[in-house]
C-alpha cells in the first residue's frame, strides 16, 4: 500500500487544479466561459486518455482519436430521441432505435464500446512497435473516419448529427476529468502500469524478466480506448452535435500537441499541458475578438491566433524538449527529495545514472 | 490501360511525397509533418495575396522555363528556412517530439497562407497546354498524366545519380546509414542536412505544380491528402530507405486505383477503408517495411 501512499499526492494536487478550475468558472458566472471551462475538462480526458497509452508504453498513437469518434456516435445512438433517431439514422437496429438512455448511461455504453474495438484493434496492432505502430494506429484512426463519413443509414455519413441533448452543467465534466486522472493514476501504479514503463524504458531487460510486452501495451490500451470513448461521449453531449471530421486529424493533432507540450511521460504534465495550451489559446481568443484598453481597441487579425499558438508550442519544445514536467509528478513541495527519486527508476533516462548515484 | 496510367500518375505523386519524408528522416530521423504544407507554400508563392475566389497569378505568368525552377526554389527555400529556424534547435531531441515540432510548424505555415489567401479554393489555371489529351494505345489519357509519369521516372533517375555520384550524395546517404559514424569520418552534418531539407522541400514543390495543374484549383489543404499518403509509404517502404519510400507510393497509388475499379459499388466509398487495412496487413507482416533500411531494425 505504500506504492498508493507515495504516489496519491499527484492525482490530489491535479484533481484540485480541477476543481479550481470548475470554481472560477462558477464565480464568473458568463456562459461563454463556463463552454470554454467545459471545453478544457474534454481535452483533459482526451489527453489523459493519450497519456495512460502513450505515456506509459512510449508508443506514439495517432489512432485515439477514433475512439472518441465511437464514443461520441454511441452516445448519440443511445441518447438521441427515438423521433429523431428514425429520420436522421433510419438504418439503427430496432431495439437500438427505441433505446433512450440519460447522458451517464450512454457516456458508460459509450466507454465500454470503445474499449471493445480498442480490444479488437489492439489485438492486432500491439504486436508491432515503434514508428510501425504509429502508423498502423494512424490507418486505424483513417479506417474509423472512412467508415463513418460514408456508412450513411447508421451515421449520417458527413452531415452532422443533430439532436443529441445538450449538457450545460459543467460538473458531469468535471467528475468524468476527476474520474479519467485516477483511472490514470490506478493503472500507472499497477502492476501492469509498472511493467508496462519498465518495457518503455529497458524493452529487452524487461522481456527478459517476464514482461508480455504485447498484453500489457494491450491492458494499456483497452482502458485508454475507454477513457477516450467516454470522452467522445461527453464531446458530443457538449455540442449537442458530431460529424466524422470533429474527431480527426485536427483534434488529434492537437490533443497530441497538448501532451507533448505537457511532458510525454507525465501524468501531471497531461493535465498541465491541457490546461497551459487551453489558456494560451483563450486568451489569444480575447486579443483576436479585441482588448479594450482606456478608448482604444486593440485586436490582433484573424488567424495570428493559430501562428502564435505554432510559435509558443514551438519555443516551449525548444526550451524544454520533454516537455514542461519533463516525465516528473506534481508531488507535495514538502515530500522528501530521496523518495522522489525512488519513485521515478528509470522514468528520466537522461538524469538516472547520476541520480542513482547520489542516492546510493 | 487508363486504369494503368491513373494508378502510375496517382502513384507517382506519392512516391515524390514519400521521397521527400525518408530524405529528411534518413538524416535526422524526423518525421517531417510540415511537409504538406510545403507543398501548399510552394504553390501559393505563384499568387498575390488576396482572398478572392479567383487567384490573382503573380509569378505564375513566368514562362514554364522560369516557372518551374521558381517553385522548386520556392519549395527548397522554405525547407531549408525551417531548418535553420526550428529544426536546428531539436538536434537532440526525442523522435516524438521533433513531429509534434514540425506539425506546429506546419500549423503556422497553414495560417499564415489562411491569413493571406482565405480558406476558400481557388482556380487557377497553370501550364492549361498539358490537359489535352493524347492517344497512346488507343486510350486517351491527359498529357498531364504521361508528364507526371516521366517527370517522377525522370526525377527518380537523377536522384539516384545524384546520390551514388556525387560527393555530397554520397556523404548523405552515408548519413542516412550511421548519422554518427559519418560525423566522425568528416562529413559536415549540417551541410548534409541542409542539402537533404533542400531536396525536400523541391520535391514538395514539384508535388504542388502537378497537384495545381491536374486539379486547376488551388487550396491551402491540398498538400495535406498526398502527405499522408505519403508519409504511410514512408513507413511501409521501410523508413529511411528511398527505394523502399518510392515502392510503397507507387504500390499504395496501385492499390487506391484497383480498388476503386474492383470494388463493388456498394463497397466503393469505403475504399479508403480497405487500403487503410491493406496497410495495416502489410505492417504487421513486414514491420521492418518492405525494403528495410540498415540501422533500423529492432532489436528486441
Amino acid at each position: 500500500m505504500s506504492v498508493i501512499r507515495r504516489t496519491i499526492s499527484t492525482p490530489i494536487l491535479l484533481t484540485l487544479i480541477l476543481i479550481a478550475i470548475a470554481l472560477i468558472a462558477v464565480a464568473a458566472g458568463s456562459r461563454p466561459f463556463n463552454q470554454t471551462v467545459i471545453d478544457i475538462f474534454l481535452r483533459v480526458i482526451l489527453v489523459v486518455g493519450l497519456y495512460i497509452f502513450i505515456g506509459n508504453s512510449g508508443v506514439m498513437s495517432f489512432g485515439h482519436i477514433g475512439f472518441t469518434c465511437l464514443g461520441a456516435y454511441a452516445a448519440a445512438w443511445l441518447t438521441m430521441p427515438p423521433m429523431m433517431k428514425q429520420t436522421l439514422l433510419p438504418g439503427l437496429p430496432d431495439w437500438l432505435m427505441n433505446t433512450q438512455l440519460p447522458y451517464w448511461g450512454g457516456a458508460i455504453f459509450a466507454a465500454l464500446w470503445a474499449a471493445l474495438w480498442a480490444a479488437l484493434f489492439g489485438k492486432i496492432l500491439m504486436r508491432l512497435s515503434g514508428i510501425a505502430a504509429s502508423i498502423a494506429t494512424f490507418a486505424m484512426l483513417a479506417m474509423i473516419n472512412t467508415i463513418y463519413s460514408n456508412w450513411e443509414s447508421v451515421t449520417a455519413a458527413t452531415s452532422s448529427v443533430v439532436g443529441i441533448p445538450i449538457i450545460r452543467s459543467i460538473w458531469p465534466y468535471l467528475i468524468a476529468a476527476i474520474i479519467a486522472v485516477i483511472v490514470a493514476w490506478l493503472h500507472a501504479i499497477s502492476r501492469a502500469g509498472l511493467a508496462l514503463r519498465a518495457a518503455r524504458d529497458e524493452p529487452t531487460a524487461a522481456a527478459a524478466s517476464g514482461v508480455d510486452i504485447p498484453k500489457q501495451r494491450l491492458i494499456a490500451f483497452i482502458l485508454s480506448g475507454a477513457v477516450m470513448g467516454m470522452g467522445g461521449a461527453l464531446f458530443a453531449h457538449s455540442i449537442g452535435v458530431v460529424t466524422p471530421d470533429t474527431f480527426y486529424l485536427t483534434l488529434t493533432f492537437t490533443t497530441l500537441s497538448m501532451l507533448v507540450v505537457g511532458g510525454i511521460g507525465s501524468l501531471s504534465g497531461a493535465v498541465l499541458g491541457v490546461v497551459i495550451l487551453s489558456s494560451l489559446i483563450q486568451a489569444l481568443r480575447w486579443l483576436e475578438a479585441g482588448v479594450t484598453i482606456g478608448t482604444t481597441t486593440i485586436a490582433i487579425p484573424n488567424g495570428l491566433q493559430e501562428i502564435a499558438l505554432g510559435i509558443v508550442m514551438i519555443l516551449i519544445l525548444i526550451r524544454r524538449p520533454a516537455g514542461i514536467m519533463a516525465n516528473s509528478e506534481l508531488r507535495w513541495p514538502l515530500s522528501h527529495p530521496e523518495t522522489a527519486t525512488q519513485q521515478n527508476p528509470g522514468e528520466d533516462p537522461g538524469n538516472k545514472p547520476t541520480q542513482q548515484g547520489v542516492s546510493r | 490501360m487508363q486504369t494503368l496510367f491513373d494508378a502510375l500518375s496517382l502513384g507517382s505523386l506519392y512516391a515524390l511525397g514519400a521521397l521527400g519524408i525518408a530524405l529528411i528522416f534518413g538524416v535526422m530521423r524526423l518525421v517531417n509533418f510540415a511537409h504538406g504544407d510545403v507543398i501548399s507554400f510552394s504553390i501559393f508563392a505563384l499568387l498575390w495575396p488576396s482572398v478572392d475566389a479567383v487567384a490573382i497569378v503573380f509569378a505564375g505568368e513566368l514562362p514554364w522555363f522560369l516557372l518551374i525552377p521558381f517553385v522548386l526554389a520556392m519549395g527548397a527555400g522554405l525547407s531549408v528556412l525551417s531548418e535553420i529556424i526550428v529544426f536546428r534547435r531539436f538536434r537532440r531531441a526525442n523522435p516524438a517530439t521533433m513531429m509534434i515540432a514540425s506539425f506546429a510548424l506546419g500549423f503556422v505555415i497553414r495560417y499564415f497562407l489562411l491569413m493571406l489567401f482565405s480558406s476558400r479554393p481557388k482556380s487557377i489555371s497553370l501550364l492549361p497546354a498539358l490537359s489535352q489529351p493524347v492517344e497512346i494505345l488507343g486510350a486517351r489519357i491527359p498529357l498531364l498524366q504521361v508528364i507526371t509519369i516521366v517527370a517522377t521516372i525522370a526525377i527518380l533517375f537523377a536522384l539516384t545519380a545524384f546520390l551514388k555520384r556525387t560527393r555530397f550524395g554520397l556523404e548523405m546517404r552515408a548519413a542516412a546509414e550511421n548519422f554518427t559514424m559519418a560525423r566522425m569520418l568528416g562529413v559536415r552534418a549540417n551541410r548534409v542536412i541542409m542539402g537533404a531539407f533542400a531536396l525536400s522541400g523541391a520535391l514538395a514543390a514539384a508535388i504542388g505544380l502537378i497537384l495545381a495543374a491536374q486539379t486547376g484549383t488551388v487550396d491551402i489543404q491540398m498538400g495535406a491528402s498526398v502527405m499522408l499518403m505519403a508519409f504511410i509509404a514512408t513507413v511501409i517502404g521501410g523508413l529511411g530507405s528511398l527505394p523502399g519510400a518510392v515502392l510503397a507510393g507507387f504500390l499504395l497509388g496501385a492499390a487506391s486505383v484497383v480498388m476503386q475499379t474492383v470494388l463493388p459499388i456498394d463497397a466503393r466509398p469505403f475504399r479508403d477503408a480497405f487500403v487503410y487495412g491493406a496497410v495495416i496487413m502489410v505492417l504487421i507482416f513486414r514491420p521492418q517495411g518492405l525494403i528495410a533500411a540498415r540501422g533500423t531494425k529492432e532489436r528486441v
